[in-house]
């Protein structure tokens, strides 16, 4: 297979390991080294994709970071799908497989083009604007359309077999970007002692002086480049990351770093490599030697395959050993472009000419130039390209010396290739990060970095400054700066090595490129390739009003891209300033934000996800519960059982046979998951007390109690039983959700209110196994495995709780009840809880105890009206709404929390909405949990609503549906009759009742 | 992702370690039967949103437990000190 524009003896590829790939279904071969751009072009491939909105064909433009249009789908199987690769930054691999992401059916031959040709004046600048505005209603439509013509690529539809990680780490000194200023930085930093880390994202260090023609000490600048890597290798306290895109500069010098590792090998990662790892870098100093992008030229037609900026095309030919044409325009306002024209001249191809605006170039690459042969045209520009699918010729005329305009003596040039140079932009993203906002240098022309909000030192390129020279000797100072600063100043020889370099004539600042025709007449100028913003949409935008720089992008959608306008937004603001008569400074830059280059979801995600992505919490019997069939239900982090199916019943049907167990015979919850805190302290009680809406000056030892916990405005957010272990001594249950907020409740007033209490708050939640055992039977069932309390009725009573052994081991058992039936709650050592669990099953087999979950607790409970915080109330509820006024002690001597709030003006008010039971009238017609009560069904929509349905079951003990929830003024409305409309159209009576549906006077509880 | 210093732990410590909760320095009324409805409602209610120097309560939660104070730039994250809980800041925004 021949690369037809692969020369001979040049660049840093492997010529000896030959690749072979695919892309688009056709079979091409590269080299070891090469990226994919460059393979691509080593291959002749002209057209990578389609426009976004035009569908224009598409090629290579750059050779980094700021490519906007080689964006690729990467993967040759599902699994391995990765949308949005840039070509130029992924390095070929053997049988990478790679494909355009839009153009139908093929990017040669696109029907959207015709469309496009046609419909592009239906998709005026503010298109989208224009279309989500009216009809709402069509949006889903339209955006259906829109995606699929625009075909951004594609994510897996399966499991990505990679795994990623995180990596948090600390040093004394980042450098950013591995060019010359970096090197040398990382080298001055890391002699003076500092721990370094430098990070660069491509597969070598070194930047530009990988392709440069200049020299460092007598040698080829990539041999400075060797030897400091080499040199950098030998030092334990440096850390040197290749493929690693530092992407985000956050807080207190705080940035991550995108480390792809194995992205280059293969579509997989090798067996037992991680894929990409994300840096999380606590940085005591930063340098930024990000560089700079160079900016392409604004003109008619730029777009047309071939149109290229010029530092690529010299990086394609020096470093990839591409030459992407045979015959060469240069277009530019700059010396440096002059150095692609003699690189392209060296690989035996045609320079046509180079198309200069400046009417007096005098550098010494011009020279060189000149010298070379090579045609110079001075004082004009390139303003058109003939051609579609490759570049067939340009116009070139003259440009007015005192007016943004041509003036005359045009001629046509045929060749195949542009290269154009409108001048450099420092790569400030970064610095922006941190919030300083880039300020504008007439002698660079482009932003520069703003003044350093965190401790960040600045070093060539990013600063406008582009000699190696300076680059070299900026890195040195910054390094040892950045090193000083962090406390490391060991004396070091190192010297800033002399180079041999081109010295550059002054630039001119053009960015856009006048035509004949006025802007908004003449053929398409683009911006931005990737949304396919053009000068005239801009011009649009501020016509229509949109004068702020930040409108212009969000109207036009300039920047909008994958590639975040890297290309083209400096040239954008510029014609924004033009349009509005300001300077570019005064019209300034739109906001830069992480991440610099996309990075993706599985480096976010690190090992935090699968099984890893939330943590499950399981109990001492978790295994029993699985290995007994159990559904589970998410509560809080926690498993729990939700019900225990046996063969061949629905749900409903193990729901009614584990209610009826409890209610008949007896029936066991693992109710380990209940928050539980151990609270000691002489000031215990008192504490409670005013946490507490209730009493708890008398609570004696040996006694538990149920309890309501309210936020300052008097609503309800926990409840739960406290028990007073000894006289300084409690032991608070929570509900299972709330936890870690209870305990963080108690400690906010402990320490930022009444730290003059003594009292100490301990999670045992873990520490203890909690199983609940209740039923008419329960009694008997306890009475086998423990002999050292008396269960008697009236020595162990309701709301007590006793010390003893239960199946051997050291228990508390306290007798409270969340079902209304005769019930033990036994506390075990956590170890101990798989033993006594399976002891009471063993036992009560002979009752038939029945293992139930969480959702026969419910059933159970509401039966009975007792409420579940965060089910039954949602913080607009206070105890008296909940009917649950004798769980407040008003005359308490202390102001609990809450109580001031309750008597507001608004939860005082009447026709509060109440909690109240509800009885359908069709006993088995059940109420969906969350349906709206009106007084009237036949009222006109939007109907009065009155409440909602909080809870609602089918009742087996009852045989019948019941249901608690919110109507106004519920608690004095008993009797009333209120509707359910449902979403069908059917409505659902119900009666108001009191919530306790069964054994209103609690006998069952006290036998 | 700020840095903190926990004023307990004596270290900076990741911010993913720590909660915010809200405007420092609001004091429960010593007799909330007293307070008029609008004086509990500003009490519970009504905060600061400062452009520039903030008080915040912060609690060390996935570390000691702690609540403490800190002083925050709203603007540019700049955190000028931590202190106890009782304690007074050195740092304060100038009178407007």
């Amino acid at each position: 297979m021949t690369q037809p524009n692969r020369v001979q003896d040049a660049g840093r590829i492997n010529r000896s390991r030959p690749l072979t790939f695919t892309f688009n279904g056709r079979t091409f071969q590269g080299y070891e080294g090469d990226t994919v751009a460059s393979a691509l072009l080593a291959n002749g491939i002209d057209i990578v994709g389609r426009s976004f909105k035009y569908a224009r064909p598409r090629g290579i433009v750059a050779a980094g970071a700021e490519e906007p249009n080689a964006v690729l789908q990467l993967g040759a199987s599902e699994a391995a799908q990765i949308p949005n690769v840039r070509a130029t930054q992924q390095e070929l691999y053997n049988g990478l497989e790679c494909a355009s992401t839009n153009g139908w059916p093929t990017v040669e031959f696109d029907v959207m083009a015709y469309l496009g040709k046609i419909g592009g004046g239906m998709m005026p600048p503010g298109f989208y604007n224009k279309t989500f505005m009216s009809p709402q209603s069509l949006w889903p439509t339209y955006e259906k359309y829109i995606r699929k013509a625009a075909g951004l690529g594609r994510a897996s539809k399966q499991k990505d077999p990679d795994t990623y990680d995180h990596l948090n780490q600390h040093c004394d000194v980042l450098v950013v970007g591995g060019g010359a200023a970096g090197l040398a930085a990382a080298l001055a930093a890391g002699e003076a002692g500092a721990r370094v880390i430098l990070a660069d994202e491509q597969a070598e260090f070194g930047g530009a002086l990988l392709h440069s023609n200049d020299w460092i000490n007598e040698k080829p600048a990539s041999n400075w480049v060797a030897e400091t890597v080499a040199r950098l290798r030998t030092m334990d306290n440096v850390q040197l990351l290749p493929y690693s895109t530092v992407n985000g500069y956050h807080d207190h010098n705080f940035l991550t770093i995108h480390q792809r590792q194995t992205d280059h090998l293969g579509e997989t990662a090798p067996q037992g490599l991680t894929r990409q790892r994300l840096h999380r870098v606590r940085a005591g100093w930063v340098v930024l030697a990000t560089g700079a992008h160079e900016r392409p030229l604004v003109y008619a037609n730029n777009d047309v395959p071939g149109c290229m900026i010029a530092s690529a095309v010299s990086t394609y030919i020096r470093r990839y050993g591409v030459v992407p044409g045979n015959r060469l325009v240069v277009a530019t306002t700059n010396d440096y472009a002059y150095q692609t024209a003699i690189d392209w001249a060296n690989t035996g191809r045609q320079v046509v000419a180079v198309v200069d605006s400046r009417p007096d170039p005098d550098g010494e690459l011009v020279a060189a130039a000149e010298k070379a042969g090579i045609r110079v045209i001075k004082g004009s520009v390139v303003y058109d390209v003939q051609g579609s699918k490759r570049v067939k010729s340009v116009s070139v005329a003259r440009l007015s010396t005192t007016e943004l305009s041509l003036a005359g003596s045009e001629t046509t040039l045929d060749c195949d290739t542009v290269a154009t140079s409108g001048g450099w932009s420092p790569v400030v993203h970064l610095s922006c990060h941190t919030g300083s906002r880039p300020v504008w240098d007439d002698d660079v022309i482009g932003f520069v970095p703003g003044p350093a909000n965190q401790k960040q030192l600045l070093a060539g390129g990013i600063q406008g400054h582009y000699s190696i020279a300076e680059c070299l000797a900026e890195g040195f100072s910054a390094g040892a700066q950045a090193a000083t600063n962090a406390g490391f100043d060991k004396p070091t020889d190192l010297t800033v090595p002399k180079v041999h370099e081109p010295s550059v004539g002054k630039a001119m600042p053009l960015f856009y490129v006048p035509h004949k025709q006025p802007m908004t007449r003449a053929p398409k100028q683009f911006v931005d390739y990737q949304n396919d913003v053009t000068a005239a949409s801009i011009d649009v935008a501020t016509r229509e009003g949109f004068e702020a720089i930040e409108h212009v992008k969000r109207y036009t959608a300039l920047g909008f891209g994958t590639d975040q306008g890297k290309l083209g937004n400096i040239n954008g603001m510029a014609i924004t300033a033009q349009a509005v008569n300001k300077t570019i400074p005064e019209t300034g830059t739109t906001v830069f934000r992480p991440n610099y280059t996309p990075v993706t979801f599985g480096a976010i995600a690190g090992r935090n996800a699968r099984e890893l992505f939330v943590p499950e919490r399981y109990t001492a019997m978790h295994q029993w519960h699985v290995d007994n069939g159990a559904k589970f239900e998410d509560v809080g982090e926690w498993k729990r059982p939700w019900y225990y199916p046996k063969a061949g019943e629905s749900m409903q049907d193990s729901l009614n046979r584990e209610v009826l167990a409890v209610r008949n015979g007896v029936g066991m919850l693992d109710a380990s998951t209940l928050g539980k805190i151990d609270i000691q302290g002489k000031d215990a009680r008192e504490f409670l007390g005013r946490i507490y809406t209730n009493a708890w000056a008398k609570l004696a030892v040996g006694k538990c109690r149920y309890g309501l916990m309210c936020g300052e405005d008097g609503m309800v957010f926990d409840d739960g039983v406290t028990s007073c272990l000894g006289e300084n001594h409690f032991l608070m249950t929570t509900t299972t959700g709330g936890a870690a907020h209870v305990l963080e409740w108690l400690e906010l007033y402990h320490q930022t209110e009444w730290p003059e209490l003594e009292v100490f708050f301990t999670s045992v939640t873990d520490h203890w196994a909690t199983m609940t055992i209740g039923g008419p039977d329960s009694r008997k069932l306890l009475a086998e495995l423990c002999d050292d309390i008396d269960l008697d009725k009236d020595a162990f009573k309701f709301m007590d709780w006793r010390q003893g052994t239960v199946a051997g081991v050291p228990a508390r058992v306290f007798r409270i009840s969340f079902t209304g039936e005769l019930s033990y709650e036994i506390n075990v050592q956590a170890n101990f809880g798989m033993h006594v669990w399976k002891k009471l099953m063993e036992h009560g087999a002979k009752y038939g105890i029945t293992p139930y979950g969480t959702e026969t607790m419910h059933i159970l409970r509401a039966e009975k009206g007792f409420i579940i915080v965060g089910q039954d109330t949602d913080s607009t509820l206070h105890p008296y709404d909940l009917g649950m006024g004798w769980a407040v002690a008003q005359q308490k001597p202390f102001s609990f929390v809450g109580k001031r709030g309750m008597s507001r003006e608004d939860p005082t008010k009447a026709n509060r909405k109440q909690l109240v039971g509800l009885l359908t009238k069709d006993p088995q017609k059940v109420l969906p949990e969350g349906a709206q009560a009106v007084a009237d069904p036949k009222q006109a929509i939007p109907m009065t609503m009155l409440g909602h349905v909080t809870s609602s079951y089918y009742s087996a003990t009852l045989g019948r549906s019941i249901a608690m929830g919110t109507i106004r003024g519920g608690l004095d409305r008993m009797g009333e009759t209120v509707y359910y409309p449902m979403l069908d159209g059917s409505v659902v009576e119900a009666e108001i009742c009191s919530p306790v549906f069964y054994d209103p006077k609690g006998d069952r509880q006290n036998v | 992702m700020l840095c903190i210093f926990c004023p307990h732990c004596g270290e900076y410590r990741e911010e993913e370690e720590f909660s915010a909760r809200g405007q420092a320095h609001i004091k429960r009324p010593e007799d909330p039967e007293a307070c008029s409805d609008e004086e509990w409602g500003n009490y519970m209610f009504f905060r600061k949103n400062p452009k520039g120097l903030h008080h915040e309560l912060w609690v060390h939660s996935a570390g000691c437990g702690k609540f403490f104070n800190m002083t925050r730039d709203t603007v540019s994250y700049e955190i000028k000190e931590t202190y106890k809980i009782g304690e007074q800041p050195s740092v304060v925004a100038a009178e407007k």
